[in-house]
């Protein structure tokens, strides 16, 4: 028998702000640590940033992030979500793909993406691997 | 036996983890847990508040003993200890 931690985490990644691609990444590496296997599945806005050579571009921040708050955001000192994503994959069992139709939207292929993805699959490929695992969409 | 040699014999990994934030510091120690040998011992020093129920729940799902959680000057010690396969 599975044990709930041992489920997969699995999260849908839409938004492709620098502050939710993070919050996503956080999550993903908290599950990963914990020996949690994890799927991330990428889509529209997300997908973009997943680009090749567009990753450490500036993705701005989200609409609710205040004049106030927006310094304190990109002033601190945390790893990039990159970062953590590379950390997910070097601790744990972490998927990271592509989906085919944001793909297809963008008329991009495998060869535009970056290196971290690791391939392209359609929805039902993803809620296959998500199991009866918790789907998250950010 | 002096407590630097008693020392040095039981911590087989010291990890300096002051100044990270989370996720960092249980992810740095997750990594090192890795190159241990079951029964090492792994001392993490940090001052991220947030590892306190961090490491706690780290060693409560993944098996591996937390020894010693304790505070001085700001700076959390955490000692786990390598599970056995």
């Amino acid at each position: 028998m599975v044990d709930d931690h041992e489920k997969p985490l699995s999260l849908v990644m839409f938004s492709g702000t620098d502050d939710k691609l993070t919050a996503a990444a956080v999550l993903a590496v908290g599950a990963a640590v914990m020996g949690r296997p994890v799927n991330l599945f990428l889509q529209y806005y997300a997908l973009d940033a997943f680009r090749a050579g567009r990753v450490n571009a500036d993705h701005a921040l989200s609409p609710e992030a205040t004049v106030s708050q927006a310094p304190l955001i990109r002033a601190h000192k945390g790893q990039h979500w990159s970062e953590l994503l590379k950390q997910a994959k070097d601790v744990g069992e972490v998927n990271i793909q592509a989906c085919a139709l944001s793909m297809d939207m963008f008329g991009i292929g495998r060869e535009d993406l970056d290196p971290i993805v690791d391939g392209i699959e359609g929805v039902a490929a993803f809620m296959a691997s998500a199991s009866d695992g918790q789907v998250v969409f950010i | 036996m002096t407590q630097e040699m008693a020392m040095s014999i039981t911590i087989a990994m010291s990890l300096d983890l002051k100044g990270l934030s989370c996720p960092m510091p249980i992810i740095k120690t997750a990594k090192a847990m890795k190159q241990l040998a079951p029964g090492q011992l792994l001392e993490a020093f940090a001052t991220d508040p947030g590892s306190v129920p961090d490491f706690k729940a780290w060693a409560q799902t993944t098996g591996n003993p937390l020894v010693e959680s304790s505070q001085e000057g700001g700076v959390f010690r955490f000692v786990l200890r390598k599970k056995e396969i």
